[in-house]
């Protein structure tokens, strides 16, 4: 462990010095990835991407994309393939991940092929003229359906969805279980979401000749585990792929380390191009397919003796991975893993670990990283076990939390809890919360009727990630044949220059948090200097700056010791330079102090010589240094924590350098008629040691809050019951906006750390994993029922307030006579009737004719019979002015002259694809007309299905209703109401309304 | 996302715009404000060979007052129409309604024609001129036409503007002085499309029975309705309240989408209704109040 090294404090660490990045920020002199124009001649890459949750790609014609005027070359996964390799994975399983589709895309949004041109838009353009042949496959669309025996398996080699499975067992928990005087449960489900910063992924690849070099600029916050990772995949030594970061990032919250794939993606695309490629990911682009939180299916159980003391946990975590294990996934189970028992002294801890695959986006680093997860199991348990045991939640919480006195904590399963005082961070947010009166209020509330509930959730905040820890998921075996790992070293490098200028360079790829203010504050509190005097460089270059296997921007690594590693190399800057004063002032090295640009004798005496004179004697006169003084004045200092050893072979690591406290509290109102969910109060305890710079505590403190207010009630990466994704746009993607986030109420408890010489514990991720267990735990206590799942949207408020199940809020049953239909559930469905003027038998032969099918299908530009039976067509189809032309095959199953047959058909085009079957069915009116009646099912995907949730219905009648009506039209023109007539009468009441 | 490639033309007069519209119809896009339009040509789900640009059109900005008819301008902003005292004064309900528009810097572009063109089935604007039964005038080369809101809006996105036509204008017949109105929407968040909205306008007798009425819900079917209220006309007003949101829930035939069920959809037109009935009778006495 480190020691306190003595930084002389001037005061500028701890004070809210106003950041140094906000001036270019605010006046828009930033300069972010899309700014750059770092090599001539760059050409811009569009990806056209699967729309399909899963597909063998047949065939990929490009002829026609590449005839286009100022397109560069269109690149598959087959001619990369030819020269990347996979990346690889912590888990040993025949699964390979490329970061574009090489023979199957298994992911709605997985590239599929580049186009490189001499702009975005001709490249875009290019890209709908690329032909891809595919084969649909049954897609695993979530959890559930992944882990049915009867599951279509995404990986035959792994002969099954779940693709890692491990348990562990901590002290005794089957004993402490058949001990304990009572013993809760709680079944979960977590949603997939992500943290969408407000600049998205940018890549710019340039593979240069002469030295053969891949050089890449991109907004990634690495490069830590991943350069070499990536660097493999390339094929390269690992100088040989340099990466570089823009002076500025529009946020990240873990989500950018997910560019690794576009960094080889367009690394290789630029080396089978021979030029340079820019790519700037865009928004439905980003959320489709750039990576997520990991959703969730778990259990969880809590042994717990009558007085309250939690003697006991079980944890079942089901994991979705996605389609692929991306590095440094599965480490999402696994980063609060060593920190099972939370912030509770339980020595007992079961866990076991199932790693799924699906057809979904891959998932990866998300603000808090495996901790939402995490606690809303553990936080929710706390509470239900509270009202099982009649034990006031907060009370609960003070009996079992690890005490005061014990720390460092050695946590069942390896954590090293560095400090904290929980006790007093509780009694700080009862008393922010007025705890008592809170609690008459609900009483009062409920007396009148209302439903009013309060929730707590706390928790430990682990940062600096020990860079072992990902290798649990490994057997102890298999770790053993690999190289030991541990620690997570930091580098600073502090740079005075011939006129006594200090330049500092970060590894710590910062994403916009604030690191040059506060590398500054602890600089300047070293040198005696101000943060004005300091130039913070945190651009990072592999090739030039100092860097390690941790560096870059995670786990609140920032904070919890990177700091330490600037703290020791501006102690380093510090000595020299007191060695170098102490002749000029002639005195002894340890009589001299640095402050206010000056070397002075400690003592009072005003002798001193100027900060710069000192600096200069190493650059102009290294002749004459003292003994034992190196010319110049560069110091480096590569830390990492001494705690962090590696996993032992009872899978206990210590996984984080520093443990910060969080403990939230929500108090809300439900207003059952409306589904309407108010905040009534939100108050937010923090330990994170030492404020170095309580602003910037406090603007992640409130960020940390909205984003787990995002994932409580709003928020979720939504896919449907076949694999389609349905969030891509911010219309359907919703992310809380300032009119939406109350007020928090903050408090501070400080523990200083021994990890670091500053007492700062890494901070960032914060109430992100706390509040959506808070306001779980809080609608919980409103409705008094548990099978809370998030986000909790007015609908699912609603249906939880009205008794209703809101897992039920989806009819999953096709309509009657429907059951061979071949799509699954999930699909628009519908039904009507109407009564053609002609009788049974011409109705039926106009139906089953091809000479009218091209008059009656809507939108028909050509139609060619194939079989018999089979037909295709080209096909316009459009509401207002969202047209497409779509290719559509159109078969006719089961015909049963004159009374029924199917109509079997799908379509894909630009804007998606449908596949649809409906039932037709002839009945003769006693007036000599006919009724027909129709019942349909259709599965919308690709674009329409990601951006145009609220049209579908209404675009599927739309089309029916043409049909129908041009049928009519051919029968008995004269009469035909036409489609504006069909539309109106289909809208709702006859059709028996529409289900998504 | 970046748009199919397109011409585009910023025509100054109505004249020229519609010429340009009988020469172009389908293949044309009419840009107004451009909030949704922008974003659904980004996205390549609309993709006109032409773009036609009417928000430098002058003739449209107009807000004015004819006979017992205000007049506003499809062009007319809806921030502009916000601070518009004529709106304020003879529009009550549109004034209440004008701050459930998007977010303010959407309502900076959006304009009021646009929206009623654009028919999104949660929108506003057209709720607004459905429950008052107002009129959207259209013109194309050979003819001007003016067609009954109620009848105007037939499904979401699709109304009876055929393609060689514009919408010019937007009749309101005058609220009357002694009318109350009020409007109420609820959404997942403040400027998302309302899974339901409501609005409502009545007027009472001097007895304090129902003379006029009109109800109108956004977001629960695919176009903006007006629900029949002519059983409630001559009833006392102060218990109508629950009787008139349940008529409107059971009148209804709502959407079931990704986001909400047709079961929520009329709760939500219960509260809705209810809760605009009964502002719309205080804002009724406060308005005659004023007069007196």
């Amino acid at each position: 462990m480190l020691t306190a090294i003595g930084v002389a404090s001037r005061g500028w660490v701890g004070s809210s010095v106003p950041r140094k990045e906000d001036e270019a920020l605010l006046t828009g002199r930033a300069r972010f990835i899309d700014d750059l124009t770092p090599v001539a001649g760059i050409r811009f890459a569009a990806i056209l991407r699967s729309q399909h949750p899963h597909a063998r790609i047949v065939n990929i014609d490009i002829s026609h994309a590449l005839k286009l005027p100022g397109v560069r070359d269109v690149v598959t996964g087959k001619d990369i393939a030819t020269f990347i390799g996979p990346v690889p994975s912590v888990v040993k399983a025949p699964i390979a991940y490329y970061p574009i589709a090489i023979d199957c895309a298994r992911y709605v949004g997985e590239p599929v092929a580049v186009v490189v041109a001499d702009s975005r838009y001709i490249a875009e353009d290019a890209c709908e003229l690329i032909d891809v042949e595919y084969e649909v496959l049954a897609a695993v669309a979530d959890l559930k359906s992944a882990m049915a025996p009867d599951a279509p398996v995404i990986y035959d080699k792994v002969g099954s969805n779940i693709v890692n499975r491990r348990s562990f067992r901590y002290g005794n928990p089957d004993k402490a279980f058949s001990e304990a005087d009572r013993v809760f449960d709680l079944s979960y489900s977590y949603p997939r979401y992500a943290s969408t910063p407000m600049e998205t992924f940018g890549v710019i690849a340039h593979f240069e000749r002469a030295p053969d070099r891949f050089t890449v600029w991109s907004n990634f916050q690495g490069p830590f585990v991943i350069q070499p990772l990536m660097a493999g995949a390339l094929r390269v030594p690992g100088n040989k792929l340099r990466l570089i970061t823009p002076p500025s990032s529009g946020g990240s919250f873990g989500i950018k380390q997910a560019i690794l794939s576009y960094i080889i993606l367009l690394a290789a695309v630029s080396r089978k191009t021979g030029l340079p490629v820019k790519w700037i990911e865009d928004r439905a682009e980003h959320l489709t397919a750039a990576t997520a939180s990991s959703d969730r299916l778990g259990e969880i159980s809590a042994a717990f003796r009558n007085d309250g003391k939690l003697i006991g946990l079980r944890f079942k975590n089901v994991a979705n991975m996605g389609a692929y294990i991306r590095a440094p996934e599965p480490a999402s189970l696994y980063r609060m893993h060593a920190a099972s028992n939370g912030c509770y002294d339980v020595q007992n801890i079961a866990v076991d670990n199932q790693i799924v695959v699906t057809n979904r986006t891959p998932v990866g680093l998300n603000r808090g990283y495996g901790g939402p997860q995490f606690y809303f199991a553990l936080e929710r348990i706390m509470e239900i076990a509270a009202r099982g045991l009649g034990i006031d939640v907060a009370e609960l919480r003070r009996r079992n939390f690890i005490p005061a006195h014990a720390f460092p904590y050695q946590a069942p399963a390896g954590a090293v809890f560095d400090a904290g005082n929980y006790d007093e961070a509780l009694s700080e947010l009862l008393r922010l919360a007025d705890y008592e009166a809170l609690k008459l209020r609900r009483d009062e509330a409920r007396n009148a009727g209302r439903l009013f509930g309060i929730g707590i959730a706390a928790g430990v905040e682990p940062s600096g990630s020990n860079m072992a820890y990902v290798s649990l998921a490994q057997t102890v075996e298999e770790r053993s044949k690999g190289d030991r790992k541990s620690g997570a070293n930091a580098s600073a490098v502090i740079s005075v220059d011939p006129s006594g200028q200090v330049t500092l360079h970060l590894d710590s790829t910062p994403n916009g948090q604030g690191h040059a203010t506060v590398a500054a504050q602890i600089v300047a509190d070293a040198l005696g200097l101000k943060p004005a005097d300091i130039e913070v460089v945190t651009e990072l270059d592999t090739l030039t700056s100092a860097w390690s296997i941790a560096s870059g921007n995670y786990s609140n690594r920032f904070a919890a010791i990177v700091v330490g590693a600037i703290a020791q190399s501006a102690q380093q800057v510090a000595t020299k330079l007191k060695l170098l004063a102490s002749e000029l002032l002639d005195v002894k090295p340890e009589d001299v102090d640095l402050y206010e640009g000056y070397a002075r004798v400690r003592g009072g005496s005003n002798k001193g010589v100027s900060f710069r004179k000192v600096a200069a004697r190493a650059h102009w006169d290294p002749s004459h240094l003292p003994e034992g003084c190196s010319p110049g004045l560069v110091e480096t200092a590569i830390v990492s924590p001494r705690i962090l050893g590696s996993p032992g072979d009872d899978d206990r690591i210590a996984s984080a350098a520093t443990f910060g406290f969080v403990i939230d509290l929500a108090a809300i109102e439900i207003d059952p008629k409306s589904g309407a969910l108010r905040i009534d109060k939100y108050v937010s305890v923090h330990d994170v040691g030492t404020q170095l710079n309580p602003k910037i505590v406090e603007g992640q403190v409130h960020g940390g809050f909205v984003h787990g207010l995002g994932a409580a009630l709003f928020e979720e990466l939504a896919y449907d019951e076949r694999g389609n994704f349905l969030s891509g746009t911010f219309a359907d993607y919703l992310c809380p906006t300032a009119v939406e986030v109350p007020t928090v109420d903050i408090g501070h408890v400080e523990t200083v750390t021994p990890v670091n010489s500053l007492g700062a514990k890494g901070m960032g991720d914060g109430s992100s994993m706390l509040t959506p267990a808070a306001i779980a735990n809080a609608v919980a206590d409103a409705l008094g029922r548990d099978d809370i799942s998030l986000p909790l949207t007015l609908q699912r408020v609603w249906d939880l307030a009205n008794g209703r199940d809101p897992a039920m809020k989806r009819p999953s049953k096709a309509p009657e006579g429907m059951a061979q239909a071949p799509i699954g559930k999930g699909a628009l469905t519908g039904s009507g009737e109407v009564i053609l003027s002609a009788p049974v038998d011409e109705v039926w032969r106009r139906l089953i004719d091809p000479n009218e099918l091209a008059a009656i299908v809507p939108g028909c530009q050509s139609l060619k019979q194939d079989g018999p039976d089979h037909y295709s067509a080209q096909v316009i189809i459009g509401v207002a002015g969202i047209r497409g032309t779509y290719d559509a095959h159109i078969e006719m199953r089961d015909k049963q002259e004159p009374n029924s047959v199917r109509l079997v058909g799908k379509a894909s085009g630009a804007l998606g694809f449908g596949a649809g079957s409906g039932l037709v069915t002839l009945r003769a009116e006693p007036d000599g007309r006919t009724r027909l009646q129709y019942q349909y099912e259709a599965d919308v995907g690709g674009k329409l299905a990601a951006v145009g949730q609220r049209m579908l219905g209404t675009v599927t009648r739309y089309v029916i209703g043409q049909f129908f009506s041009a049928l009519e039209w051919r029968i008995a023109p004269q009469r035909a109401t036409g489609w504006r007539g069909w539309l109106a009468r289909l809208s709702g009441r006859g059709s028996g309304g529409d289900t998504p | 996302m970046k748009p199919v490639a397109f011409d585009y033309h910023r025509p100054e007069t109505v004249s020229e715009a519609v010429a340009l519209l009988s020469e172009l119809g389908e293949e044309a896009a009419v840009l107004s404000g451009g909030m949704t339009l922008g974003p659904m040509l980004n996205l390549r789900m609309v993709r006109p060979r032409v773009v036609i640009d009417v928000s430098r059109i002058a003739a449209l900005k107009t807000i004015s007052l004819k006979d017992n008819l205000v007049v506003t301008g499809a062009g007319v902003v809806q921030a502009d129409a916000m601070s518009s005292d004529l709106i304020a004064r003879e529009l009550p309900l549109l004034a209440m309604a004008l701050p459930w528009v998007g977010h303010f810097q959407t309502r900076n572009r959006g304009t009021l024609g646009g929206s009623v063109a654009h028919a999104d089935p949660s929108a506003e604007i057209p709720l607004s001129l459905v429950t008052l039964g107002g009129t959207v005038v259209l013109q194309s080369r050979r003819r001007e036409r003016r067609i009954a809101a109620r009848d105007f809006f037939q499904g979401a996105l699709t109304t009876q503007r055929q393609p060689d036509e514009i919408v010019v204008a937007l009749e309101w017949p005058r609220t009357p002085p002694d009318a109350g109105c009020a409007f109420a929407e609820i959404a997942q968040r403040h400027g998302d499309f309302a899974i339901a909205a409501a609005a409502c306008c009545l007027r009472l007798s001097s007895k304090g029975e129902i003379a006029e009425l009109s109800v109108g819900l956004g977001g629960v079917e695919s176009r903006p309705v007006a629900v029949d209220t002519a059983r409630f006309i001559g009833r006392p007003s102060p218990d109508a309240a629950t009787a008139v949101a349940e008529h409107a829930a059971t009148s209804v035939a709502p959407m079931s989408d990704h986001s909400a069920s047709a079961d929520y959809r009329i709760a939500l037109t219960k509260v809705l209704v209810e809760r605009t009935f009964i502002e719309a009778l205080s804002h009724a006495a406060q308005r005659r109040g004023r007069l007196q």
